[in-house]
């Protein structure tokens, strides 16, 4: 039966994570980002690596509250997924809307929290993608775990970077922080055990 | 509308012609200083153009509006701007009382009742007045091609027709107590859906110091591309400041008040310690969030330095001795 739900899976994963990406790219060539189509462009792909950083986190979270593993599957393609929006909204912003101007874009950065915390949070993304290679995997044993939860920190600075992004206070930010808050709650070790006995208890029966 | 419509009379496509022509005779500079108000009878004799009123009274020790008078071949210099399309002038707009969505205010204002419209111009002044629209296009309007940059890090280059705010202040006569100006955008809950979010506390509020206020490059504007305001550009009159960022600007006002103490501006209440009251354009002085080194030019794909009050470097002296970064 696993076997069987295995591809599709993958491929709902594979055809979400390109799909956004086809999409944004026909916008953009056919010049349907609205008056100032290198901000749409980079506001999208930010956004999108925003969706896939929070989708990465939601396997555990099924899992500890449903008991199953099966998200467990693509959380790599998730969070992969997240890392590669994560590059292409820096490159967008560096290239299309900075013509790589180093210079420049050193002075820009350094005066600016908001994209500070984003070149944070890219390069704990950068250090998640790496050790998500199967022979560092193995090498990194126990450690692995802990490199990993450095996704939450990621996602935290994520938002972070999200909201300041505007002169007030938004909702899509804010959503998005409650979003990362609950999935991080619930893998807080009190809830995790809570969540755990749970389902011990439920799978105690005749399966 | 019975008014005329004066897009008749500038078609957008020979604004480039036009410009080139205006800035060789100088024209605007010359109907600044002819601008007379020709409705206004009981105008005082102050001489043309702006001048500093006799009765009101700068804060700083500035020059008069007279000498700041746009000369020009700093005008044709400024003249020289790509104007921005006028789709993306029309279609890329801050309206908070619409909604928080730049792109999506044209449809939501687009029924903006700005007819009949009033203004009031009222508190330290000998000769308070209801501006009717009629009124306000009264004042000789004229063209002025400002940069408008906006703290969110882009700018655009547009064509407003209006008036010097100084014109309809010395109409009013302010008193010696008039250190400031307090303007107010227009509040109302059936027209503007985004006054449901608590972003910012309504109405809009804006200020100036008085002496900013009275300087020439100050206008009242009334229309854009030779036509009537847009209701997204603030119809039917709003303040345009060109050396301060674009919130300075503030749109579809329904009150003036001369006031004795520094307004506190809506975006001052909301967030004091990112935007202050002068908000001048300065690159060196960064928003605590994101560089104000550069702008993004809209219509063009581009980005340019941001320049120190963006770029009417006239207006300096009115800031003599003071800290830009305290004062931000």
């Amino acid at each position: 039966m696993r076997r069987e739900a295995l591809p599709w899976l993958q491929i709902a994963t594979h055809v979400g994570g390109l799909a956004p990406l086809a999409v944004l790219a026909w916008l953009f060539w056919q010049d349907r980002l609205g008056p100032v189509p290198v901000a749409a462009a980079i506001r999208r792909l930010g956004r999108y690596a925003l969706v896939f950083l929070i989708l990465s986190l939601a396997p555990t979270a099924v899992r500890l509250v449903t008991g199953s593993s099966e998200l467990l599957r693509v959380r790599r393609w998730l969070g992969l997924y997240a890392f590669l929006y994560a590059v292409l909204h820096a490159l967008a912003f560096a290239g299309l809307d900075y013509g790589f101007d180093l210079r420049l874009l050193a002075t820009v950065v350094l005066e600016s929290r908001r994209e500070i915390v984003g070149l944070a949070a890219l390069s704990i993304l950068g250090l998640l993608a790496l050790t998500s290679i199967p022979a560092l995997i193995r090498s990194l044993g126990k450690h692995w775990k802990r490199v990993h939860r450095l996704v939450y920190v990621a996602a935290g600075l994520v938002v972070l970077h999200y909201a300041w992004n505007y002169k007030e206070l938004r909702r899509w930010p804010v959503a998005a922080g409650t979003a990362l808050l609950l999935l991080l709650a619930i893998r807080l070790p009190p809830v995790a055990r809570l969540l755990r006995q749970r389902h011990n208890a439920e799978g105690a029966g005749p399966t | 509308m019975s008014k005329i419509d004066r897009s008749d009379i500038t078609p957008e496509h020979v604004y480039l012609n036009r410009r080139q022509l205006i800035a060789g005779m100088g024209a605007l500079a010359a109907a600044s200083l002819l601008g007379a108000c020709a409705r206004e009878p009981e105008a005082e004799a102050t001489p043309p153009p702006t001048g500093v009123s006799s009765t009101a009274t700068p804060v700083a020790d500035t020059p008069s509006a007279t000498e700041t008078a746009p000369d020009p071949t700093a005008m044709t210099e400024r003249l020289e701007e790509k104007l921005t399309p006028l789709d993306d002038v029309a279609g890329y707009n801050n309206f908070y009382e619409f909604t928080l969505s730049k792109t999506k205010v044209a449809e939501l204002a687009k029924d903006l009742e700005t007819s009949p419209w009033e203004v009031e111009v009222g508190g330290l002044v000998r000769n308070p007045r209801t501006f009717g629209l009629d009124d306000i296009m009264a004042f000789e309007q004229e063209e002025r091609i400002y940069r408008m940059r906006c703290v969110e890090g882009w700018s655009m280059v547009i064509p407003w027709l209006g008036f010097p705010l100084a014109k309809l202040l010395d109409a009013v006569e302010p008193t010696s107590e008039a250190r400031f100006v307090r303007f107010q955008t227009l509040a109302d809950p059936e027209q503007m859906p985004g006054l449901n979010t608590r972003v910012l506390s309504w109405p809009y509020v804006e200020g100036l110091r008085m002496d900013e206020a009275m300087h020439d490059l100050t206008i009242l504007a009334t229309g854009l591309y030779g036509k009537d305001l847009p209701p997204q550009n603030g119809a039917p009159v709003r303040l345009v400041v060109p050396w301060k960022y674009g919130f300075k600007s503030i749109k579809s006002i329904v009150k003036i008040d001369l006031v004795a103490e520094m307004p506190v501006s809506s975006w001052m209440a909301a967030a004091p310690r990112e935007y202050g009251f002068y908000a001048n354009v300065n690159p060196e002085v960064p928003h605590p969030r994101w560089s104000q080194a550069t702008e993004r030019v809209i219509g063009t794909g581009k980005r340019r330095k941001t320049e120190l009050f963006n770029g009417y470097d006239e207006v300096a002296p009115l800031y003599e001795g003071m800290d830009l970064e305290e004062n931000f």
